[in-house]
Parts: C-alpha cells; structure tokens; sequence
C-alpha cells in the first residue's frame, strides 16, 4: 500500500520565476515525514508537485524527477489525474462538497473510479473510511445531513476521510490543522499516528511542536535571500534535527533566532 | 490606553448633518422611491385603461379563443390562447438556450485558453446588444427558409410525437421558429450569469475535487455545477422573463393568430406581445383597452417568473 517516493533535481517555476531549486530527498513509507520552514519558502508548492496538484495554477510547471516506487509521476504517458488517485491531499482549509452529505463526501472519491459500486459496498466503504478518520461514532447518526454542518476539526477528518477513501498510498496534507482549535488539532495528530501504519505522509507546517510531535523525519526549507527560490536546508530524523541539526540555519530557525 | 485614546477620538454626533449627506441622502431615497411608483403607476395604468374592456366582455377573459374586441359593445375576448403561446414560445427558448449557455459558460471558465475565453465571452455579450427586430429579420429572411426541410424531416422521422406532427408549415413560421430565435437572443444572460458564478467557485472545492484524482468534467460535476446551480437557475429565469416580453422579433416571424397548438411545426400560436404589436394598429372601439388587458396579463406572467427567479437565486446564496 504504502509507497517510497524519490525526488531529484526538482526545480519548479512560476511562470520565469522560480520558486523551487534543486529539491533531491526520499520520503520513506509507513512514516511522517513534516516539512517546515518559513512563509512562501516553497514547501507548500513543492509538496503540491509530488501529485502534480500545481498544475492546476496556470503558469506553474515542474522540473526534474519524481518516484513513487517505480512510476515515474512526470513521466510522458502518465495521466496527472491517475497520480492524484494514488497520492492523495488534504488542504490548509477544510473544503467538503457543501451542497453534499456527510455520506456523499466521503464516497464521492471513490465512485470517480468505480461507479457501480453497489449500496452494501459503499456503505461498507464510508464507514471504514470514517472509522478510520476517528469520526464515525460521532457523525454515524447524520449520515444524510450536508457535511458543511459539522465543526472545523470535524470537516477536516471528513476530508481526511474522502481522501482515504479513494485508497491511495500517500497522504499530503498542506498545513491541515492551521484553521483549527487545539483539541481538534490533537484529534488530527492522533489521525495522523494511525494513518502511517497505513500510508505514506507528508505534512506540511507551520507549528514546529507539531512537526516535533507527528513526524518521524523533517525538512527544512529556507530561502537563501529575498526574492531568491527556496530550496532544502536540510534533512534527518525529527529527534536529530530539533536536537543537534547539522546546519546553523537550521538552529536558528529552530530556536526562533532568524537571520 | 483608553484615557490616552479618548481625546483623539471622533466628536460626538452633535445633531448637525452636514449638507453633502443630506443631498445623498435624499436623492438615493428619491430614486428608489421613484423605482416603486413607476411600478405601481405602471400597474396602475394598466389595471385603469384595461377595466372598460374587461367589464364589458362577454367572453372569459382567461380561456376563451377569440378576440373580437374591435368593436363599440360587447367585446368577445380571451387572452388564454395568447398565455399558452406566450410560455411555450419562451419554454421552447429556455430548453433550447440553457444547455448551450452552460456549455459555453463552462468552456470560457475552464477550458478555453485565457485569451481565446475573453474574445468568446466578448462575442456572446455582443448578442446582448443585437436589436430585436435585427432578430426578426434573421428569423423570416435566412433562419425560417432554411429550417422549412429540417421541419419536413422533422415530421417524417418524428411526426409519431404529436409536437412534430405533420404536415409542416411551408413557411417554417411557426412557435419553433420564434423559439429559435429567443433562444439566441436569450443566450448572452444566461452564458453571463452562469459565468459569473464558475468564476466564484471556492478553488478549495475545485481543488478538492481534482485531488482525489477527478478529470476536469468530474470536477465540473462535484464542485462547479452544484455550486453554480442557482447562478444558471437565476440566469435560465431572466432569460426567460426576457423571452416572455419579447415583441418585434415574435411579431414578425408569427402570423396574427388565436389558436391552441401542441405542435411546434405547423403555425397557429401567438404570444402577447407579439399579438399586442400586430392587432395595436387596427384598434377600434374596446380594442385598444383589451389589448391593454392582454398587457396586463404578460406583466403579471413576467412579475411571476422574475420574482421567482429573485427567490431561487436568494435560496441559492442562503445555502453556500
């Protein structure tokens, strides 16, 4: 289930301007892997091409190469649309299909690639992928009812839920807790623990209590200057880097001492 | 802070209005004052001019067939048939309308390049600014000639459905064709206001969608459609309300008629406004007061269907 994915040389652009420079990293599977570092350094726009999800910004176009096990993601005959299915996303802000119940989010994935899913399965699917998001005890009785009715934190495991339910082998999230309360932070992060044994994760983050928290290994991005691409500082094993990080660049942002 | 703040702070209202405020303020209430009693004086008019008419008929003003209302006592008239044309023309236009109009709104939003979408949605508003009786002219000049052999294929391989009966008319001049026509001439509002509203679609929702692995029709269909429902049903609602007045380009492709007719192929039907424009003219005795009646019923018919719209889209709004 779970797949390796394996970056080198990605470059990535906006237009003629570049964003991203010269990314090489393996996020291994069946592991978090959280990338922080500041605002606009990049990490969000890089983790959107490991599903080549920043195509959908026009303009947007990257270079180099991404793994994922063997399937070359920007290979010519591979459909974008086949890699989103096998690494899926969830957003900074919950966004469930408001005009949709609770029931119809969560299968609406799925049924892109298996229409005559019948009822039994279906219903099977939705509470698997439910029960895995940590929502199914309290939303089970309001299946029916739009999903936009639920709280923030409830919304976003809902999303974590359409996204399982496609069944892909990794996860992104792009700062997935940002818009939401402590507890339902923690609601997510325990989500996030469970979610490894079974997928591959990359966060995206902002709170580095959170990365420290949740992930296994982190990177760190920074720009070199103003105005400059960001690029990876550095990578290692999340005990290591909050600890001893090999670079100075890395201790300062760590420790809040920038510049 | 606050005892460091409360000197700086604005006066206190004193009671004096000051001279730019109160002109504003009385002109943007005089305006819209002014938008209610041209309504009601509207209606008002209407009501007054269609009375004598209306108390003096002998017919029922609501289903009869028949319009002999020329004349100085007992008019006989009925604006039922002229309803029924009025609807099924503009339904006709609608059904028509709204499926291209979507089509080309989706394809400027998301498909087109950026600079081909721009020329497109310029060319469909152009529509807009076409003259209706330019409509007229390309309905009875090119459109009806040219449909008169698709009409008369139309009744060979569809003639079983009773709309399509045959025999066709020779001239094409029929509700169709009128149909055909609102259909274009409605276009430009409804491809508008569908526009408009897959611009406003949340790029979280479209997002969503193509990150689970969507093509860019299975996005349209689970973030952009449900979405922008009630933007095409207010757009389909204006257009239709735009189809129901519409006069000179009716009147000129229907001949004067009072008939009840399903079929779409033979002539037969008017509309209201259509029948208004051409009978106008000749009216003598209680004519034009009937006429007038008949007016009244069409604003009536357009205060419906507009309102409904309002409601439709305010409900839309409400929900997202």
């Amino acid at each position: 289930m779970a797949k390796r994915i394996d970056v080198s040389g990605l470059n990535v652009y906006y237009g003629d301007f570049k964003a991203v420079e010269d990314v090489s990293m393996t996020i291994e599977p069946r592991s978090v892997t959280a990338f922080i570092g500041s605002s606009g350094c990049g990490k969000s726009t890089f983790l959107r091409t490991l599903n080549r999800m920043h195509e959908v910004t026009p303009g947007a176009r990257a270079e180099g190469k991404v793994l994922l096990d063997d399937l070359d993601v920007y290979g010519p005959d591979v459909d974008p649309v086949m890699v989103r299915s096998e690494v899926g996303m969830v957003f900074q802000k919950a966004n469930p299909f408001p005009t949709m119940s609770i029931y119809d989010n969560v299968i609406a994935g799925a049924r892109l690639n298996n229409r005559r899913m019948s009822r039994s399965e279906a219903d099977e699917l939705v509470e698997r992928s439910l029960r895995g998001a940590n929502l199914w005890e309290e939303v089970k009785d309001r299946l029916n009812k739009p999903g936009s009715g639920l709280s923030g934190g409830q919304q976003q495991r809902l999303c974590i839920a359409r996204a399982t339910a496609v069944k892909p082998s990794v996860l992104l999230m792009d700062e997935p807790c940002s818009a939401l309360d402590p507890i339902s932070t923690l609601a997510i992060e325990d989500l996030i623990h469970q979610l490894k044994e079974d997928y591959t994760i990359v966060i995206v983050t902002h709170n580095m209590q959170q990365a420290a928290r949740v992930s296994d290994r982190t990177a760190f991005f920074n720009l070199s200057a103003p105005g400059k691409p960001g690029r990876l500082v550095e990578m290692g094993e999340t005990n290591q880097m909050f600890t001893r990080p090999e670079k100075k660049e890395t201790e300062n942002y760590i420790t809040g001492r920038f510049g | 802070m606050t005892t460091t703040d409360a000197p700086k702070a604005a006066p206190p209202p004193t009671g004096k209005r000051r001279m730019g405020d109160v002109v504003f303020a009385g002109t943007a209430r005089g305006s819209g004052i002014l938008i209610l009693l041209i309504l009601a004086g509207v209606a008002a008019f209407l009501i007054v001019q269609a009375w004598p008419s209306l108390a003096a008929n002998t017919a029922n003003f609501l289903t009869s067939q028949e319009w002999e209302a020329n004349v100085r006592e007992s008019p006989a008239f009925g604006v039922g048939a002229l309803a029924f044309g009025t609807v099924l023309a503009a339904a006709i236009a609608l059904l028509l309308a709204t499926p291209v109009a979507i089509g080309i709104a989706l394809f400027i939003v998301y498909y087109a390049p950026r600079r081909l979408a721009s020329l497109l949605g310029y060319l469909v508003d152009l529509l807009a600014a076409i003259p209706s009786v330019v409509y007229g002219l390309w309905g009875i000049g090119f459109l009806a000639p040219q449909l008169v052999p698709v009409y008369e294929g139309m009744t060979r391989y569809l003639g079983w459905i009773p709309l399509f009966a045959g025999p066709a008319s020779t001239s094409a001049r029929t509700i169709l064709t009128a149909g055909v026509v609102l259909a274009v001439m409605i276009l430009p509002i409804i491809t508008a206001m569908s526009r408009d509203v897959f611009h406003q679609v949340p790029q979280g929702h479209r997002e969503a969608a193509l990150a689970m692995g969507a093509t860019r029709w299975e996005m349209i269909r689970l973030a952009v459609l449900p979405f922008g429902k009630s933007g095409i049903v207010g757009g389909a609602m204006l257009g239709m309300g735009r189809a129901l007045g519409e006069t000179m380009a009716v009147a000129m492709i229907l001949s004067p008629s009072l008939a009840v007719s399903w079929n779409l192929l033979q002539s037969g039907n008017q509309t209201i406004a259509g029948h208004i424009a051409l009978q106008y003219p000749e009216a003598t005795g209680y004519g034009v007061s009937a006429l007038i009646a008949a007016g009244l019923v069409l604003f009536a018919i357009t205060l419906v269907v507009n309102m409904g719209a309002r409601y439709v889209v305010a409900r839309g709004n409400k929900e997202s």
